[in-house]
């Protein structure tokens, strides 16, 4: 678990970044922090491994105060992962990837071992492993990254807008992966974003910062969805542009499917309907995605 | 063309690669002086380059320090420094590391500063110490530049020594002040070609050395996608400029 008590970031020439900012995150669970830019959501985080010290107040981590932590050791333990990926360009992929248990002193044979079990996890070919980043895709640098990321077998996972700079159908699919190891190995994973639809999808906690920090909702996906906690945030999730208000069209389509479209007319996706009937009260948490413009047709 | 010819004659003449103060001599010696002045100028500016670089702190005293150390006459301040420690080796050194040391200067901490600064906040943030970040991550991509830096160095120490035979010290440039002091310009001339092909040389070395220590997977992602390896010009040393500019 990790807590923030009262901090604030003020920068030397006076910009606020953050105040007075108090959130628990709890553990083995996604955490979003949702925001344009200026939430200070990036500053946040950074906070948790000291690349950012708070100006006031304190975070700890498991009753631990971080700011008694060498900042060094502490960022060992954590994972982070960036935008970009921010790949050791002179490394190649399994280098790249054994870089923090080289540093903490694990032998380089069984670094390397373990880096190549974590190629698997994320789904990377092991082949790749003696390639340099600049000799892969945007999509396969970030795997890597995340691969990089769980190398110590952290228990907080920092990933810092990661799928922002991949193409739609990528981020798609390391979008998935992220659900799927999560439901593996369940680690504390605090995921920043500017795209609520990642952050709805990906989120069992999503947190909308209005800026400097300011929380202005928190709770789960369906909570937000359901009840928008102000202008804002209707605004932020597209609710008020009746992109969430999601109607049964006339269209035909498939045996008793029906197709759903937003406010504006735009489809949305198809609800299923076993046996004739509608499955509205039952929909499944993940069902949230028809609500997701990205995920078209034949996702819900 | 008729002079150059004569030159050369001079130059493979076997009479002066044998016996007292021959060709062979000088090259050495001049070849040494050079090697050790660059040697204490790299001790001096490499470090102060990499912080700077790496910090981005001082950057401002570094310009205005190697820009005063470019414009102070080099003959003028070594004659000072001959009046001071008398006919020596201890003056020319002092010369040429003074001359020697901006472009070092420049080109460690220009290397270093080009290093993409998201490579080395990832680093930090996975939990590299300052000095892992310069020793890992910023000197080994800073490479090609630090080389450059070195050849620039190299390159000046080597020509300037020339004009340190006026103060009776050997090296190449003694046929300079000999051909010059009995108007043999046969010899004038050859001096300044052996000077020339030295400096050449050198240069021509280094620049091997800096396409080699480029780190491979920064050379690969130059390749175009069939695979070739774009011929990727070794940075030539124009950080002597760059300090100017900024």
């Amino acid at each position: 678990m990790i807590e923030f008590c009262g901090v604030s970031k003020t920068y030397p020439d006076g910009t606020h970044a953050v105040q007075d900012f108090s959130l628990s995150i709890p553990a083995r669970q996604i955490t979003v922090l949702v925001g344009s830019s200026g939430s200070g959501k990036t500053t946040l985080m950074r906070m948790i491994n000291r690349m950012v010290e708070p100006t006031s107040g304190s975070i700890e981590i498991d009753g631990q105060d971080i700011s008694k932590a060498e900042p060094v050791q502490l960022r060992r333990g954590i994972g982070y992962v960036m935008q970009n990926a921010g790949l050791l360009p002179h490394r190649k992929v399994i280098d790249n990837i054994a870089t923090v248990p080289r540093l903490t002193g694990v032998p380089k044979s069984q670094a390397r071992t373990r880096a190549l079990e974590l190629m698997d996890t994320v789904g990377l070919d092991r082949a790749l492993a003696e390639r340099y980043p600049s000799q892969l895709s945007g999509g396969q640098q970030q795997r890597v990254g995340v691969a990089r990321g769980l190398a110590v077998d952290p228990n907080i996972l920092l990933m810092d807008e990661p799928f922002s700079a991949v193409d739609p159908i990528v981020r798609d699919e390391l979008q998935q992966e992220v659900l799927r190891l999560q439901s593996e190995l369940a680690k504390t994973i605090v995921f920043v974003s500017h795209d609520i639809d990642e952050a709805f999808l990906l989120g069992d906690q999503v947190i909308v910062l209005a800026q400097g920090g300011e929380i202005v909702q928190q709770g789960t996906p369906e909570e937000i969805l359901a009840n928008p906690a102000s202008d804002f945030v209707a605004t932020f999730i597209g609710a008020d542009r009746g992109k969430r208000r999601l109607s049964v069209s006339q269209t035909q389509a498939r045996g008793d499917d029906r197709v759903l479209v937003d406010a504006g007319g735009y489809p949305v996706g198809v609800i299923a309907a076993p046996e004739g009937r509608l499955a509205v009260s039952s929909a499944s948490p993940k069902s949230r995605s028809v609500s997701n413009k990205t995920d078209q047709a034949g996702d819900a | 063309m008729n002079l150059f010819a004569e030159a050369f004659r001079w130059i493979v003449d076997p009479s002066h690669w044998t016996g007292g103060p021959d060709i062979s001599g000088h090259l050495l010696e001049h070849l040494s002086v050079s090697a050790y002045c660059v040697v204490i100028a790299v001790a001096i500016a490499l470090p102060i380059g990499v912080m700077i670089g790496h910090t981005g702190k001082g950057r401002g005293a570094a310009i205005l320090i190697s820009n005063v150390a470019r414009a102070l006459p080099t003959l003028g301040l070594l004659s000072i420094l001959i009046l001071l420690f008398g006919i020596g080796l201890l003056p020319i050194t002092i010369v040429l590391v003074i001359l020697a040391i901006p472009p070092m200067l420049a080109g460690a901490y220009a290397g270093v500063e080009s290093v993409d600064k998201q490579t080395v906040d990832a680093a930090r943030a996975l939990g590299m110490s300052e000095l892992q970040i310069i020793f890992r991550v910023e000197i080994p991509l800073a490479a090609p530049l630090l080389i450059g830096g070195l050849r620039a160095c190299a390159l000046q120490v080597i020509a300037t020594l020339g004009i340190a035979s006026a103060f009776a010290f050997g090296g190449l440039g003694i046929y300079l002040i000999n051909g010059l002091a009995t108007a043999d310009y046969t010899q004038l001339l050859a001096g300044a070609i052996l000077i020339t092909v030295l400096a050449l040389i050198v240069d021509g070395a280094l620049a091997v050395v800096q396409r080699f220590v480029v780190p491979r997977g920064v050379a690969l992602g130059r390749t175009d996608p069939n695979g070739h390896q774009k011929r990727a010009r070794a940075p030539r040393p124009r950080v002597l400029q760059e300090g100017m500019q900024s």
